[in-house]
């Protein structure tokens, strides 16, 4: 059996720069394990500009900033393989894969690092009744035909969800000579980014229905029209609300999942909010020496994030291979969600392995307006931060440092979104 | 005195801007975290400016338009005017370039007088 020191699940913006990373911590031995026909993940659909703005200091499209990362692990000569499917990873990181040149074959790895990224939810998921006719698509799909097949989904289009993708699709269409009738978004505030309200939407007079959803969908065998609907607080349909759009097509842009198949399997303890595995300050899942980054951890707004925690965990996987970064027994603080919070990566830190600095980033529950982010360590509050706006669209993170939280091993820290009196 | 509200489409914070303005000139800007925005705001009230992304076909062989046009991802090099986004989709969907394509390749001109020119975001080594 071949034999690595470092196995990549994923050639996207994590497994990239996960790679990357690990070699420069030293790592010769790393083989990155694709199913698509080239590196790059997601970003070669995402040709809109935006991104790199933390970590390059300009504005790239996806497939530029893709380059930067693939540019490096073609220059650090690290090896990958192409349309090659991860069937399975063991507990002892044996990686099963298969291709149609290797056929199927079992790589024994000291550490693995899991970059699967994520998926779009289906409509099967979402509870729309209707008939399943023609012209229903993931708005990452709908990007894919268009940005990379170049064919056209639809010319009249009705979007269901206000996520970033759903945003970019709208203005994507509308250049391509569809006509974008409406974005409906369940809750009351939009899951996507408010310049992406303002340059897809606003720049192209598309109208944003908040608190709606589609309640029905015509046509048997081609999409012909849906109907959208108000909600109430409770997010259930409002009778007499009705409003009908001829259109061809219906677009959903309802969320990212991400794709843990191959870490359940493997046995890793899954954290139910994220859909992701739970991992310490390093990056480590439940089981020793192997790691997880990007949107297979938790899905991200910015690949800007991405980039920087798979480098740390691509850090992380080297020092383990290399036989480092031992787990300290006794030394972990754990990390809780208090009142606004709905989840933390990471949910441990170990203070003795931690780097000087370490970054907890989460979501908050609802949007929120002049209110705090406090943190605190078994009730003594250590940072106050206030912040203008919070969204739950929008990541935010608290910076924790090891001399401060050294002083307090095996012990519970708690982030909590509350107002100035509290 | 005027005032417009505006949201910072320069990075993923999105800041609520107000620009004061009198007579049609800028007189103040507020609300923005950094240089961009005021950049951002100065521009917005009096000519808005879009950087455009599509793709445009590449083929192979030029003699044969038909056969195996690829898209390869293109943006305009600097922001253009948003009055002329549709002018530029034309020019867009009505170009076709040759393999091979390097990134940052120059792909249009000029592209609708803008003095922008549209250039490759994705290498195509071609077949």
């Amino acid at each position: 059996m071949n034999s690595y020191d470092i196995v990549i699940v994923g050639g996207g913006p994590a497994g990239l720069a996960a790679a990357s990373a690990a070699r420069d911590a030293g790592c010769e031995r790393i083989l990155i394990l694709e199913r698509d026909r080239e590196l790059g993940g997601i970003l070669n659909q995402c040709i809109h500009n935006g991104f790199g703005l933390h970590t390059f200091k300009e504005e790239l499209t996806g497939p530029e900033y893709a380059a930067r990362f693939i540019d490096k692990v073609l220059e650090k000569h690290i090896e990958y393989k192409l349309n090659t499917m991860v069937m399975d990873i063991a507990p002892d990181k044996t990686v099963t894969a298969m291709n149609r040149t290797d056929g199927m074959f079992s790589i024994k790895a000291k550490a693995v690092i899991l970059a699967m990224g994520c998926r779009e939810r289906p409509r099967g998921a979402l509870n729309i009744p209707g008939f399943r006719p023609a012209g229903i698509y993931s708005a990452g799909t709908a990007q894919r035909l268009v940005n990379i097949d170049g064919y056209m989904p639809g010319k009249r289009i009705v979007i269901l969800g206000s996520g970033d993708i759903g945003l970019i699709m709208a203005r994507r269409m509308t250049l391509e000579g569809a006509k974008v009738l409406c974005v409906a978004e369940l809750m009351p505030y939009s899951g996507g980014l408010k310049r992406n309200i303002v340059q897809c939407l606003n720049d192209y007079d598309i109208p944003l229905l908040l608190s709606h959803t589609v309640v029905d969908i015509q046509g048997k065998e081609r999409v012909e029209g849906v109907t959208i609907a108000k909600v109430d607080s409770s997010s259930k349909p409002i009778p007499g609300t009705e409003i009908h759009y001829d259109c061809d097509t219906l677009m959903l842009s309802t969320g990212l999942i991400p794709e843990n198949e191959l870490s359940r399997s493997a046995g890793i303890d899954i954290n139910p909010v994220t859909s992701g595995p739970f991992v310490s300050e390093n990056f480590e899942t439940s089981i020793p020496g192997v790691f997880a980054c990007g949107n297979v951890l938790h899905v991200h707004d910015l690949v800007d994030y991405v980039s920087e925690e798979a480098g740390r965990a691509g850090q992380s996987a080297a020092a383990y291979a290399a036989g480092h970064a031992k787990h300290t027994e006794n030394a972990d603080i754990r990390v809780k969600t208090g009142p606004g919070v709905r989840y933390t990566v990471p949910t441990t830190i170990d203070t003795v392995r931690m780097a000087d600095k370490t970054i907890v980033r989460f979501r908050v529950t609802q949007v929120y307006k002049d209110q705090y982010i406090n943190v605190y360590i078994n009730g003594t509050r250590i940072q106050h931060k206030k912040k203008r706006i919070m969204a739950p669209g929008e990541m935010e993170q608290v910076i924790l440092n090891k001399t401060q939280l050294a002083e307090y091993p095996n012990a519970e820290l708690t982030i909590a979104i509350e107002p100035e009196q509290a | 005195m005027e005032t417009k509200e505006l949201t910072c489409i320069g990075c993923p914070m999105g800041c609520q801007i107000t620009v004061t303005m009198e007579n049609g000139a800028v007189v103040s800007v507020a609300g923005n975290s950094c240089k961009i925005g005021d950049t951002y705001a100065r521009k917005e009230v009096i000519c808005p400016m879009r950087i455009v992304t599509s793709t445009v076909r590449v083929v192979n062989d030029p003699s044969d338009l038909k056969k195996d046009p690829v898209k390869v991802p293109v943006k305009t090099s600097a922001d253009i005017p948003k009055s002329a986004i549709f002018d530029v989709m034309d020019v867009i969907h009505k170009t076709c370039a040759k393999a091979p394509v390097k990134i940052g390749d120059i792909i249009v001109e000029n592209v609708a007088n803008t003095g922008v020119n549209i250039i490759a975001t994705k290498d195509y080594p071609g077949k």
